[in-house]
C-alpha cells in the first residue's frame, strides 16, 4: 500500500514540477511578494505633502509652521497665499493636508485666548485621512505643550501617559508581515491543489486513477501530500525571510507556530481539492479558487479587523481557516505566545480540515458527470 | 431570410466572420455557465460580503478601566468613556486582573488610574492617566489613542468649564475632512472594491480561454477557417467585454442604491474609464492564457498575479506613496492602481480631469500593450 502510495505522490510531484513554468510559478513569486507585499503593507505614513496656508504674520504662526516642517512625517509641498489655491492643490492629490493659519493667530493666542487652527484633510481615503491628522494633532500638542511651558501657564490637572505593548513604536510593518506569511502559503496550497482534480477530469485521467487499485483515501493522500509539503517549505522559507529580512521579532514557541502551519496547511489543502473535486472543468476550478480565496484573505482580519464586521458577516469568518492561522501567528511572533493561549485557534482549522478533506474523497468516487 | 443571408455575404465577409465567431465565443458561455457565474454571480457574493464587511471604523473598542482607588473623580472620567460609543468598557479592580485580560485579547486597552490620582489632581504637577494598548495591531492601536485623547480633552474641558477655569490648551487644532466628512470608511472602500473585484472578473474571464483552444487544439481548427487570428481574438474580447460590462454595471449599481456611496462625478466618464480598464484586465488574461497555453499554469499565473498584486498594491488600502519607491514603481504594472485611482475620485471629489485622465491614458497604453502581447504571441505559432 505504501509503495503505490509513494508512486502517487511521486507522479503527483512530477506532473506539478516537470513543466518548467509550472515551477517557476512555485517558487519565484512567493519569495519576491513577500518582499514586495511587506514593503507595501503598512499604515504608517510617510512625507504626507502638506500645504501651508498662513495669513498671520506673527512669530507664534511661524513656529508652528516650522514644528510641522521639522516633524518627519510631514514634507511640504506648497506655500499658498490665497484661500482659492487650496482646492485645486486638494482635488488633484498633491497635497493630503492644508495648514491654514488665520490672520488674528498670534494676536489670539498672545492675548491668552485659545487660537483656531483649521486642517483641511483629503478624506477620498479616510483611513489615511484619519491618521494623517493623528500625526499633525501630536505636532500641536508638542507646540501647546512647549508654549505652557515657556510661558509658565498652568499645566491641564490630568495628562495622558501612552504605551504600546507588544510593539512599542506601534510599527504595522510587525502587524502585517506575519499576516503575509499566512496569506501567501493560502495562495500556494490553492495553487497546487485548487486545479490538480480538475485537469485530470477535464482531461480523463481521473478515470484511469479510479480504476486502478488504489483506494479514495489513498488517491485523496496522494493529492493532498504534495500541497502540504511544498507549503511547508516555503511557509520555512518565508518564515526566515519575515525574521532576517524584515527583522520581525518572533517571540513565541516555534513548535507551536508549526503546529498552527500543518493544520492550517491541511485545511487548505481540504478546501483545494474539495473545489477541484467539486468542478470539472478547470475553468470551473478557478473560478472556485477565487470564491474561496478571496474571501477567505479580505475576510480574515488581515488588513482590516474582524471586530470591526457587523455580526452576520463575523459569523461567516468562522469557517475562514486562515482567521485562525492569523491569530497564531501574530500572536507567537509579537506576544510570545505558546500552545496554551492558543489552543482555541487549531480546533476549528483541524475540523474544517476534516470536513472538507472528508468532503473531497468522497465527491472522488460520487461525482459522475 | 434567404435575402438577409444574401445581403450578409455581400457586405463582405469580415462583419459576418467576426459575428459568426462572438455568437461562437457566447455560445460556449452559456455552455459552460462558470463564465456566467464569473461575471454577474462573483460581483454581487464579493460586493456584498466584502461592502458590509471591511470596514476600518473601529468602535465598541474593548478597553478595560481600573481605578486603584475609586472616588469621585476616577468615576467622573470613566463615565466620559463610558458614554462613547467608541468604547465597550470593562471594570476591572487590579491592575493585574486587567493586564490578564490584555493578554488574552479580551480587551484592547487599559485605562488605568493611580491610587493617587483624586489627590494629584489637585496638585500643581496634575495627575497621570496611563493608557496601556495592544500594539499588536498597530492602526487599531493608534485609533485606540485617538479616542482616548478625545475623551480625556473633552473631559479636561468640560471640568474646566465646571469650575469656571480658563482651559490650557493655546492652539485648538479644527479639522475639515474633505469629500469624505463623515470619515465612513465604507465611501472609500466601496469604490476600491468595484476596481478590484473588476480586476479579477477581467482576468479570469479571459485567463484560460486562449490557453484551452491551445491544449484542445480548436485553435488550429478555427485558423484553417476564413477566419484570421485577429478576428479570433477581436470575437473573444468582443463577447467578454460585454459580459464584463454587465459586470460592472452590477457593481457600479450596487455601490451607488445598496451601500450609498455618493456618485459626485459623471456616470459616462466613469463608463468610458471603466471601458478602457475591462479592455486592460481582459488584456490581461488574454496575455497570460497565450503566454501560458496550457489551462494549468494559465489558472496558476491567474492565481498569483491578479489578486494578491491588485490587494496590496493598488492604493485600495495601502497608500502607495508611503512605499519604498522600488515599491511605487512596481505598483506601476498594476492595472487596478489606476481605476482605484479614479473610481475614487469619481465617486467622492467629481470628475477631476487632471487626475482621471493621466489614469485613463495609462488604462489605454496598459491595454494596447497586453493586446499587443496577445497579438503577437498567438501569431507567431502561425509561422
Amino acid at each position: 500500500m505504501l509503495i503505490r502510495l509513494l508512486a502517487l505522490v511521486r507522479k503527483e510531484f512530477l506532473a506539478l514540477l516537470k513543466d518548467r513554468r509550472s515551477r517557476m510559478v512555485l517558487i519565484v513569486p512567493p519569495m519576491i511578494q513577500l518582499l514586495v507585499f511587506g514593503y507595501a503593507a503598512t499604515f504608517d505614513l510617510k512625507d504626507i505633502p502638506f500645504a501651508v496656508y498662513n495669513e498671520d504674520r506673527g512669530a507664534a504662526s511661524r513656529d508652528l509652521v516650522a514644528a510641522f516642517d521639522g516633524a518627519p512625517a510631514f514634507r511640504r509641498v506648497a506655500t499658498l497665499r490665497a484661500q482659492h489655491e487650496i482646492a485645486p492643490l486638494v482635488d488633484l492629490r498633491e497635497t493630503l493636508v492644508v495648514l491654514h493659519i488665520g490672520p488674528r493667530f498670534s494676536a489670539g493666542l498672545l492675548s491668552g485666548d485659545s487660537a483656531p487652527v483649521q486642517l483641511i484633510v483629503d478624506g477620498r481615503n479616510s483611513n489615511t485621512a484619519m491618521i494623517a491628522l493623528g500625526y499633525a494633532r501630536q505636532v500641536v500638542d508638542r507646540y501647546n505643550r512647549e508654549w505652557i511651558a515657556a510661558r509658565g501657564l498652568p499645566a491641564p490637572p490630568a495628562r495622558l501617559e501612552s504605551r504600546a505593548w507588544f510593539n512599542p513604536n506601534l510599527e504595522s510593518r510587525w502587524f502585517f508581515v506575519p499576516g503575509i506569511i499566512g496569506m501567501l502559503t493560502l495562495v500556494t496550497t490553492m495553487l497546487v491543489t485548487a486545479l490538480t482534480v480538475a485537469r485530470e477530469r477535464e482531461q480523463g485521467t481521473f478515470d484511469q486513477l479510479l480504476v486502478t487499485p488504489l483506494r479514495p483515501g489513498e488517491i485523496l493522500l496522494g493529492k493532498a501530500l504534495p500541497g502540504f509539503l511544498i507549503g511547508m517549505v516555503q511557509g520555512t522559507v518565508i518564515l526566515l525571510i519575515a525574521t532576517l529580512w524584515f527583522k520581525v521579532p518572533l517571540l513565541g514557541s516555534l513548535p507551536a507556530l508549526y503546529a498552527g502551519l500543518a493544520v492550517f496547511l491541511l485545511s487548505g489543502v481540504g478546501a483545494g481539492l474539495l473545489i477541484s473535486s467539486l468542478a470539472v472543468t478547470q475553468q470551473q476550478g478557478l473560478l472556485g479558487a477565487f470564491l474561496f480565496m478571496v474571501p477567505a484573505v479580505i475576510l480574515s482580519g488581515f488588513a482590516t479587523p474582524i471586530a470591526n464586521m457587523p455580526q452576520a458577516v463575523q459569523t461567516i469568518t468562522l469557517i475562514d481557516p486562515l482567521r485562525y492561522f492569523l491569530v497564531i501567528l501574530r500572536k507567537v511572533f509579537l506576544e510570545g505566545a505558546g500552545f496554551d493561549v492558543l489552543a482555541h485557534q487549531y480546533w476549528p482549522m483541524a475540523l474544517i480540515a476534516v470536513v472538507s478533506l472528508g468532503l473531497a474523497g468522497w465527491l472522488f468516487r460520487n461525482r459522475m458527470y | 431570410m434567404t435575402a438577409r443571408r444574401g445581403g450578409a455575404a455581400m457586405r463582405g465577409g469580415a462583419a459576418m466572420r467576426l459575428k459568426g465567431l462572438v455568437r461562437k465565443e457566447f455560445l460556449q458561455i452559456v455552455r459552460d455557465p462558470s463564465s456566467i457565474a464569473i461575471a454577474f454571480v462573483m460581483p454581487i457574493f464579493l460586493l456584498l460580503l466584502f461592502g458590509y464587511g471591511v470596514s476600518l471604523d473601529a468602535d465598541h473598542l474593548p478597553v478595560a478601566l481600573v481605578a486603584e482607588a475609586p472616588s469621585a473623580d476616577s468615576a467622573d472620567f470613566f463615565a466620559s468613556l463610558e458614554g462613547s460609543h467608541y468604547f465597550k468598557p470593562l471594570r476591572t479592580s487590579t491592575l493585574a486582573d486587567a493586564e490578564e485580560a490584555l493578554r488574552q485579547g479580551r480587551v484592547n486597552a487599559i485605562v488605568h488610574l493611580g491610587a493617587d490620582f483624586a489627590a494629584r489632581l489637585r496638585r500643581p504637577g496634575g495627575a497621570p492617566i496611563q493608557l496601556i494598548v495592544n500594539g499588536v495591531d498597530a492602526n487599531t492601536a493608534r485609533l485606540t489613542q485617538g479616542y482616548v485623547e478625545g475623551a480625556w480633552g473633552n473631559w479636561l474641558a468640560r471640568r474646566a468649564e465646571a469650575r469656571g477655569q480658563a482651559l490650557a490648551t493655546p492652539v485648538r487644532l479644527e479639522q475639515r475632512i474633505w469629500f469624505n466628512s463623515e470619515v465612513k470608511s465604507r465611501n472609500y472602500l466601496v469604490p476600491g472594491l468595484v476596481a478590484i473585484i473588476m480586476t479579477l472578473i477581467g482576468t479570469l474571464l479571459t485567463a484560460l480561454v486562449m490557453a484551452r483552444e491551445w491544449e484542445r487544439g480548436t485553435l488550429e481548427a478555427l485558423l484553417v477557417t476564413p477566419a484570421s487570428m485577429t478576428e479570433v481574438l477581436l470575437g473573444k474580447l468582443v463577447a467578454y467585454f460585454v459580459l464584463g460590462t454587465g459586470g460592472m454595471l452590477l457593481t457600479v449599481g450596487m455601490a451607488v442604491f445598496l451601500f450609498e456611496v455618493p456618485l459626485r462625478g459623471s456616470f459616462w466618464v466613469l463608463w468610458a474609464c471603466a471601458s478602457l480598464f475591462l479592455l486592460a484586465a481582459l488584456g490581461m488574461g488574454l496575455t497570460i492564457s497565450s503566454l501560458a497555453r496550457n489551462q494549468f499554469v494559465a489558472g496558476q499565473v491567474a492565481i498569483i498575479g491578479t489578486f494578491l498584486p491588485a490587494f496590496l498594491l493598488s492604493g485600495f488600502i495601502f497608500d502607495i506613496d508611503s512605499m519604498p519607491p522600488v515599491v511605487q514603481g512596481i505598483t506601476h504594472v498594476i492595472v487596478a492602481r489606476y481605476f482605484v485611482s479614479i473610481v475614487q475620485t469619481l465617486f467622492l471629489a467629481g470628475d477631476v480631469w487632471a487626475v482621471v485622465l493621466p489614469n485613463a491614458a495609462a488604462l489605454a497604453l496598459m491595454a494596447a500593450v497586453f493586446l499587443a502581447i496577445t497579438w503577437r504571441k498567438s501569431r507567431k505559432r502561425l509561422e
